[in-house]
């Protein structure tokens, strides 16, 4: 496997970060590497401080390494955050000129190289420029090919005219021509091109994109950190296939306007995180007791309360397991990987509507903000299928009416799952409402009814459980006495970790599981382990609990809930610490 | 979709629970009577009711309904009005749901201008729990849980409106069987956001705001000069201290609905049975 490399840039929110590790995240993507990025980033406008960085080969890289080869840091302080993960050989772009960085403390075996990064910028049309000067030097310590840049920069500043355009791909040449023609370093790094052809898209774009595919055609959400790329997405695009999205007054708008929307008949959704989860609670019970299909994304982040906006963390599986008070079906899905938030996006429509019940779709902050690349058919839209469920019309609506003609929206049927007669169709008028009611929608607090009703709402889900595939991922050794188990976004650092526990003897199975209810059946894998590992960033171990519940084991938990992910290198340690050191388990 | 509608068709096959002699009773009939002067049928209507005595309409009109969770009526049913415009969108509440609980979506609900009804069913009490004060009862009304009466003073539900840019705001009284009818019809009609807020007496528990008073000192604009597209006109009579008002206080034409705004026009529970078909375009954006 070919060397991966790994570049970062870093400085104060407000410095233009963020665009320009995208702009060269996009110029490796079109030169035919594989890109995995991730941020750091603090919840301000301005100030603190942020970085973008950046995981690339020739091969699939699907996770982060605490280790970085070309750092360009704006400020003092992005060396000193970044210390532990330069080595020798390491190369700091920094500009030299600007007051802050005089006296940049450049370690020892790093080189560092001192652009004049502002200077350059202003000679190529304006100081704003400067970061791209810094890309420039990049190209020029990286042996790649800065064509690839430019293409880049045409992405990203075409609309705004060509002028700026050449100007931004003058101050790239600047940068480069500087190191070349002032540094005698022999640099070790050479990012080589590809023909291959890739996109390059974060979890909250995925999501976006897989709920248009999905026939998606309303979206009501408050801005959220890390939920608002999901509604930005949206917006703009959605309009196109006939759609519509609203910036609601809070999250219980949102959550309404999207059940009224599901009401009308249309594939509705709304996105948020923790904080709006507890907001919705309410609404959210009101969805499934009147059997609404909904979508329901929660990308989640730090918590309890404000937590840390800004960070990772899987805390909320309990509170989409248990949210809102009183007993009620609901399906929780959990994308490990970007382009799964594509596939299960489009997957949660389908099982909102076949079932009638609120499907919360849980991505966290590292999916969110990660891009990463895939193959474009990774996202083929021929694969798309739409299942609508028991949705009727006027002619098989009679079949689900009473004696006196009256349409039941919550008749009792065998499956558990009514039929469902959208606003518009003749001879299908029904009421449903938030009290418990009986087969037509009317409030009742009938003991049978309420028993019956109850019970075909939970009936769903064994109908559910029988009808589709609720299968985990599988990596690594099927026939390892190890068995990892995880949910959500440490799939991509849990397979890399895979490899490194090889190289070092250690053989694992690890499954990977995007359904956290109804959740696969693992009792065979769980039989046949000597040891189980939980790996899931949160501090209890909620998913671990499930597994021990689910199949009366003991199992070691691995956690972690600093607010960063884990990492590949991190994974493989603290997996082979557990087996060396861990005591018997008793099973 | 039948020409022949009767008001009676929005009538469901369960008898109201309301107290004898509750103002619901007229406000439902006049909701019903207008909807279908207004050429719906129940299959094309959709009534959303929020919680409280107001809250039970959706059970006892026939037409699509939900009845919602407490003060979220309004979003709920903006949602089904932009994802099908051809539906009749109305949403019922009392004061409590509208003006307490609901408050903050009812600004924003003006502001949006769905082309919807609201029908607010104010009686000045919270009833079904038995009694207590609400947003618009007085300064001085005693009740159980303010027993020397709220100490401030009530919500004014037209002023808000106005202030938060309404394009329709009328009230009425659920007991004038006949002007009720008319004006929200003409809320039907407006289109964007209807606003009636309905002097609906609650014979239980409000011995103050009573079917006498409101027969006493109710001032009805359509026998005065009143001329509703006349702001400061409005004003005058939604800020008058000392009398209330009954009919459309004022509405502003002009004002394009949420709709026309932001060129909704399709059913979208109408969709195709895979990926749109040019969906692939959105992967290319990705390259």
């Amino acid at each position: 496997m070919p060397a991966d490399f790994n570049w970062a840039v870093g400085g104060e929110a407000g410095d233009g970060i963020d665009s320009t590790g995208k702009i060269f995240a996009q110029a490796l993507s079109r030169a035919g590497r594989h890109v995995f990025t991730s941020k750091d980033f603090a919840s301000r406008i301005r100030g603190g401080y942020t970085a973008y960085k950046i995981r690339t080969s020739v091969d699939r890289v699907q996770s982060v390494v605490n280790r970085l080869d070309v750092l360009i840091a704006l400020t003092p302080r992005t060396i000193e955050e970044n210390l532990d993960e330069l080595h020798d050989g390491s190369v700091i772009i920094y500009d030299g000129e600007r007051t802050t960085m005089e006296d940049a403390p450049i370690p020892e075996d790093v080189v560092g190289l001192d652009v004049p990064l502002k200077r350059l910028a202003e000679e190529a049309g304006g100081a704003i420029m400067r970061n791209v000067v810094a890309l420039g030097a990049a190209c020029a310590v990286t042996d790649f090919p800065i064509e690839n840049l430019d293409s880049a920069l045409e992405k990203r500043f075409g609309a705004k005219g060509q002028k700026l355009v050449e100007n931004n791909k003058d101050a790239a040449r600047k940068g480069k021509a500087h190191v070349e023609d002032t540094d005698d370093h022999e640099f070790k790094y050479d990012l080589e091109t590809t023909d291959n052809d890739y996109v390059l898209l974060n979890g909250d774009e995925a999501i976006g994109m897989g709920a248009i595919a999905a026939g998606c055609r309303y979206y009501a959400g408050y801005p959220i950190t890390p939920a608002t790329d999901v509604m930005e997405y949206l917006k703009g695009r959605i309009e196109g296939y006939g759609g519509h999205v609203v910036q609601a007054e809070d999250e219980l708008s949102a959550i309404n306007m999207a059940l009224g929307a599901a009401r009308a008949g249309a594939r509705a959704m709304t996105a948020t995180s923790g904080p709006g989860i507890d907001l919705m609670a309410e609404t959210f019970g009101l969805v499934a007791t009147t059997e609404t299909p909904l979508v329901i994304a929660n990308i989640m982040r730090s918590g309890p309360s404000t937590g840390m906006p800004t960070k990772q963390e899987q805390g909320d599986l309990n509170a989409m397991l248990h949210g809102g008070h009183g007993e009620i079906p609901r399906f929780v899905l959990a994308p490990t990987t970007i382009d799964e938030c594509f596939w299960k996006t489009v997957e949660a429509f389908n099982l909102a509507e076949k079932y009638q019940l609120p499907v919360y779709l849980t991505g966290d902050l590292s999916l969110a903000v990660t891009e990463q690349t895939f193959e474009p058919d990774a996202f083929d839209m021929d694969e798309v299928e739409i299942d609508r469920g028991k949705l009727v019309d006027e002619e098989n609506l009679a079949e689900w009416q009473n004696e006196k003609g009256q349409f039941q929206p919550h008749a009792l049927a065998d499956d558990g799952v009514s039929p469902r007669a959208v606003p518009g169709t003749d001879d299908g008028a029904h009421m449903t409402t938030g009290l418990e009611h009986d087969e037509l929608g009317r409030r009742t607090e009938d003991t049978e009814m309420r028993v019956k009703q109850v019970d075909k709402r939970d009936r769903k889900v064994e109908t559910a459980k029988q009808r589709e595939s609720w299968q985990p991922r599988e990596f690594g050794d099927a026939e390892a006495d190890t068995l990892i188990l995880s949910w959500g976004s440490n799939e991509g650092a849990m397979v890399e970790a895979i490899e490194m526990l090889a190289d070092d003897g250690i053989d694992v199975r690890f499954i990977s599981v995007p359904y956290i209810f109804p959740r696969p059946e693992l009792d065979d894998a769980i039989d046949a382990a000597e040891d189980i590992l939980v790996v899931e960033c949160n501090s209890t171990g909620q998913f671990a609990d499930l597994i021990e519940h689910d199949a009366l084991v003991r199992v070691n938990r691995i956690n972690k809930y600093n607010g960063v992910r884990f990492t590949a290198d991190e994974l493989a340690d603290r997996i082979s610490g557990a087996l060396t050191e861990a005591p018997e388990v008793p099973q | 979709m039948s020409s022949d509608v009767r008001f009676t068709d929005f009538k469901s096959d369960k008898q109201p629970t309301w107290c004898p002699g509750c103002g619901d009773f007229g406000t439902m009939n006049g909701m019903m009577k207008a909807l279908a002067n207004t050429g719906n049928d129940p299959d094309n209507t959709f009534v959303v009711a929020g919680i409280g005595c107001s809250g039970k309409i959706g059970t006892y009109m026939h037409s699509y309904a939900l009845h919602g969770v407490h003060g979220r009526a309004l979003p709920l049913a903006a949602g089904v009005k932009m994802a099908n415009p051809e539906l009749e969108v109305m949403a019922a509440g009392g004061d409590g749901d509208g003006y307490s609980i609901g408050v903050g979506h009812f600004i924003h609900a003006v502001r949006r201008n769905v082309d919807m009804s609201y029908i607010v069913m104010d009686n000045r009490i919270y009833g079904l729990t038995k009694g207590q004060a609400s947003p618009t009862s007085r300064e001085d009304f005693e009740t159980s849980t303010t027993p020397e009466g709220p100490k401030q003073p009530p919500v004014n539900p037209l002023a808000l409106a106005l202030s938060a840019g309404a394009t329709f705001i009328a009230q009425s009284f659920s007991s004038d069987a006949m002007r009720h009818t008319e004006i929200v019809q003409e809320a039907v009609e407006h289109d964007g956001f209807g606003f009636v807020n309905v002097f609906s007496p609650c014979v239980t528990f409000n011995d103050v705001d009573t079917y006498d008073y409101f027969r006493d000192e109710l001032v009805d604009v359509g026998e005065t000069d009143h001329d509703p597209t006349d702001l400061e006109a409005a004003q005058d009579v939604i800020l008058d201290p000392e009398k209330e008002y009954q009919g459309v206080l004022y509405q502003n034409e002009q004002a394009n609905a949420y709709g026309a705004e932001h060129g909704l026009s399709e059913n979208m529970a109408e969709i195709p049975d895979g990926a749109p078909e040019d969906a692939t375009d959105l992967v290319r954006e990705f390259y």
